[in-house]
């Protein structure tokens, strides 16, 4: 064994982050530890380099080839990090840092550890970079972080890890801020690179099939403890924990059926005509036109920087349009009063702790909509529907007096949901609204949207770089790259014959 | 529970802010007590003995006979002219000697006199009123003004903020006394009202600036967005969500300011530009200081320098710890 970790325990203050865990890393083999948030995988990845916060508090023992990390002197550990046990995060942009170029920062790796000479050191740095599949290291040695696209990134960062040959590669969700074409990419990546080099991996994540798609074994955590651990075949093929099995049964897959749905007639609400976006000479959204029928819903699918947040926002009339034509029931929506358009058209966001005012109790969030907008005859009705709205997204009225603040994150969607539903708009806009999210709660906050939509028949344009997600949601998806729509199809059509090649490579990079 | 009830609670269990948090009380007490009438009414008043000493100094017989010299009556050569107005000015003296008597006026005060024998306790009573209502006044007006400038310009951007950092850039260009002695110039006479206006018109523009990066910051969040895509108007969104988002900001640079004004008001006084001879603040009794300290007077300056240390270090603690507890980021 290469780490025995040993009834690991961490504590921050009264709460206990990590409650006994017992697990090992062989020689030359890939766990993947899985858990949501809060389960305690990157507390206990950190653990093992010795990276946890000073007011946290650390016991059991963590063994790296006998040696005890725990107990280790300061020195001991400087020389283990970054040349034997070696880490890569899950910002790439905030783990870089901005003012120095990448080729310096991976030559600083090595002459801190391997006392490499100037030129010695650059030569070494152009070598890995080339090692983790930078198209044209050479010039990419003298760029700085911002110069360089988010998987660029992350493989500088893989090649500063890998710079003094470690044993040991620690990668905390390397992959989740980026793209699946990237993510597909760096997982390859990782894959060969420890195959080529004869390390072993600790790959954390949240994503199950993430796990399964790269790791030998996998270790499952729940609320600080170990819920299942065994080979990824058998964790896969026969889940014995009932966590686990929740887990793999909520995961969004594709081949999962829709949901039987109210069929209604196909009137159109919402029409949109070569709708054009420009910012500073940049087009973002170059002439994207589509329906979006009453009571149906239609998912927007694209990456980073497709435009698709920036069309959200465009037909939310939160941006100002550059051109084109938005009709809403065949009127001419931008000529619609603002007050009047927002009441039919809300719009939910992706982060559920920016996106409602910390300084408003739930009350207030909830109410002002109403007062806005003249609705409800006093705040005692208007505070009485708040509470049916509470209800309806599956909170309790003592909500009203407290503040986001106390709310877990998916919580605080629901309640968005209903701040978005105080106004009974026939069309919503979910930009992201499950991507920051775990996936059980995902599942459950995507079956109140769909139980919210037969029960109001409000229309959905759903937005999602999430192509599983979207296809459980929508009638209708389109596919949209660099600012325009690349392919629109029905969701059953579009997923069993991609036409377009980008929507092709799209399925393609999805874990399995 | 609000987050101002947690900031709360955050400040309860900071010792050094609670108890400087009582010094500032104790001070705001004092100065509205004085501002009401209750203390210090009669700070103006000769009731003692020119520079007579504080009680605790042990009465220095030299001193106390030049103290006590009064009109002397040295016969002078007049060259053989008459002195037309001889008769008025014995009339005059005969007059000054019967209303107020030299020998009624005490010999030693509390914390002494100064050199027309008012009372030095009273006049630092009286001056920690002055100053405070400066510091405090001015400090609402520069904060106020900061805040609102700030605010638009972050919020709306463009024409309205280059407007304003124009305004700052001019504020901040001219040396700072040139522009208050401007300002004192332009607004005419001396008084309190002058001063507050002088340093509020004068100190907005590093509470604009940091306000304005605060609203630049704020105004792209997503809870802003959100109050957007509910209807909430411009005006609806800079004041009633953004600003309880950055009035933590606010508060700290308001109290801070305070002591930043109340040690302007000194300097200004000191220098002849602050309140008038009517007034008292300890910036006019540190005025008074030079010329007692070659005489050995200490007790002026003694007293107003307790009472301004004590007010501003208690101020700058209880701002600290405001910050500390509306900000626990940085701690």
């Amino acid at each position: 064994m290469m780490v025995s970790i040993r009834e690991l325990r961490v504590g921050f203050g009264p709460v206990e982050a990590v409650k006994g865990v017992t697990f090992d890393i062989p020689e030359h083999a890939t766990v993947a530890l899985v858990g949501e948030s809060g389960s305690g995988k990157s507390v206990s990845a950190l653990s093992i380099m010795r990276l946890l916060p000073p007011n946290a508090r650390a016991g059991g023992r963590v063994l790296y080839r006998g040696m005890d990390l725990l107990t280790a002197s300061k020195k001991q550990m400087r020389n283990l990090r970054g040349s034997e046990i070696s880490m890569v995060f899950q910002e790439p942009m905030s783990s870089l840092n901005p003012v120095f170029s990448v080729g310096f920062q991976v030559a600083e790796a090595l002459r801190e550890h391997r006392g490499l000479a100037r030129r010695a050191a650059r030569e070494r740095t152009l070598e890995l970079l080339q090692e983790v599949g930078l198209a044209d290291p050479a010039a990419k040695l003298g760029r700085y972080p911002f110069q360089l696209s988010g998987g660029e990134q992350q493989r500088a960062m893989i090649a500063m890890a890998i710079a003094c040959e470690p044993q040991l590669l620690i990668a905390d969700e390397p992959t989740s801020a980026l793209d699946v074409t990237v993510q597909k990419q760096i997982l390859e990546l990782l894959a060969e690179l420890k195959r080529r080099r004869r390390m072993s991996m600790l790959f954390i994540t949240h994503d199950l099939s993430l796990a399964g798609s790269i790791a030998d074994e996998v270790v499952v955590m729940r609320a600080g403890e170990i819920r299942e651990q065994g080979s990824a075949k058998q964790v896969f093929a026969a889940p014995r924990d009932d966590y686990t099995r929740m887990l793999l049964d909520l995961r969004p897959r594709l081949d999962r059926p829709r949901r039987p749905r109210k069929r209604r007639d196909d009137e159109i609400l919402l029409e949109a005509r070569g709708l054009r976006k420009r910012f500073d000479g940049v087009e973002a959204v170059k002439g994207a036109s589509f329906r979006v029928l009453k009571g149906k819903t239609l998912g927007l699918v694209g990456e980073s920087g497709s435009g698709k947040t920036t069309l959200g926002l465009l037909v939310a009339r939160l941006h100002e349009a550059s051109g084109g034509e938005l009709r809403l029931q065949g009127e001419d929506a931008f000529r619609v009063p603002r007050l009047a358009f927002k009441r039919r058209l809300q719009v939910v966001f992706q982060n559920p702790y920016a996106s409602l005012n910390p300084r408003f109790s739930i009350g207030q969030t909830l109410t002002e909509p109403m007062r806005i907008h003249g609705l409800g005859g006093g705040e005692a009705e208007r505070r009485g529907l708040a509470i049916e709205l509470l209800a309806k997204v599956g909170l309790t009225a003592d909500a009203l007096f407290k503040y986001p603040h106390e709310f877990s994150g998916g919580q605080r969607q629901r309640i968005a949901i209903a701040r978005a539903l105080t106004l009974r708009p026939d069309l919503l806009v979910c930009d992201e609204a499950v991507s920051a999210l775990d996936v059980s709660i995902q599942a459950q906050l995507l079956n109140l949207l769909q139980d919210l939509q037969d029960e109001y028949a409000m229309s959905y344009l759903f937005i999602s770089h999430d192509l599983a997600v979207v296809k459980y949601m929508a009638d209708e998806v389109m596919v949209m790259k660099d600012g325009e729509i690349v392919e629109m199809a029905g969701a059953d059509e579009i997923y069993a014959e991609p036409k377009h090649p980008y929507t092709r490579a799209l399925l393609a990079s999805i874990p399995r | 529970m609000s987050l101002w009830l947690l900031a709360w609670q955050r400040f309860l269990r900071d010792r050094v802010g609670i108890a400087s948090a009582i010094v500032v009380v104790v001070f705001i007490a004092i100065a509205a007590a004085s501002a009401a009438g209750w203390v210090a009414r009669d700070w103006g008043k000769e009731v003692g003995v020119s520079y007579a000493p504080p009680r605790f100094v042990k009465p220095n017989p030299a001193e106390q006979k030049a103290g006590l010299a009064g009109p002397s009556d040295v016969s002078r050569n007049d060259y053989g002219i008459r002195d037309p107005l001889a008769p008025e000015l014995a009339e005059i003296r005969a007059g000054l000697a019967g209303a107020s008597p030299t020998e009624k006026r005490a010999t030693s005060l509390a914390f002494g006199a100064d050199k027309w024998g008012r009372d030095v306790l009273q006049k630092a009573v009286k001056g920690t009123e002055t100053s405070l209502v400066v510091g405090l006044a001015s400090a609402a007006l520069a904060a106020f003004l900061g805040t609102l400038f700030g605010a638009f310009a972050g919020y709306r951007g463009g024409w309205v903020d280059d407007f304003f950092n124009w305004l700052y850039s001019v504020f901040t260009a001219i040396p700072y006394l040139l522009l208050v002695l401007a300002i004192a110039a332009v607004l005419g006479q001396k008084g309190v009202s002058t001063v507050i206006l002088i340093l509020g018109l004068t100190g907005w523009t590093g509470i604009f600036r940091l306000v304005r990066a605060e609203y630049l910051k704020h105004k792209v969040r997503e809870y802003v967005l959100a109050a957007d895509s509910i209807g909430a108007s411009d005006a609806r969104r800079m004041f009633a969500h953004i600003l309880p988002n950055v009035s933590h900001v606010v508060l700290v640079q308001l109290s801070l300011h305070v002591v930043l004004f109340i040690k302007s008001e000194v300097i200004l006084s000191f220098l002849g530009f602050g309140v008038g001879i009517d007034t008292v603040s300890w910036g006019s009794m540190l005025a008074e200081a030079p010329s007692e300290l070659i005489l050995g007077m200490w007790w002026q300056i003694t007293a107003a320098t307790i009472a301004m240390a004590l007010a501003v270090t208690a101020f700058s603690l209880f701002t600290d710890s405001v910050r500390d507890a509306l900000d626990p980021r940085l701690e």
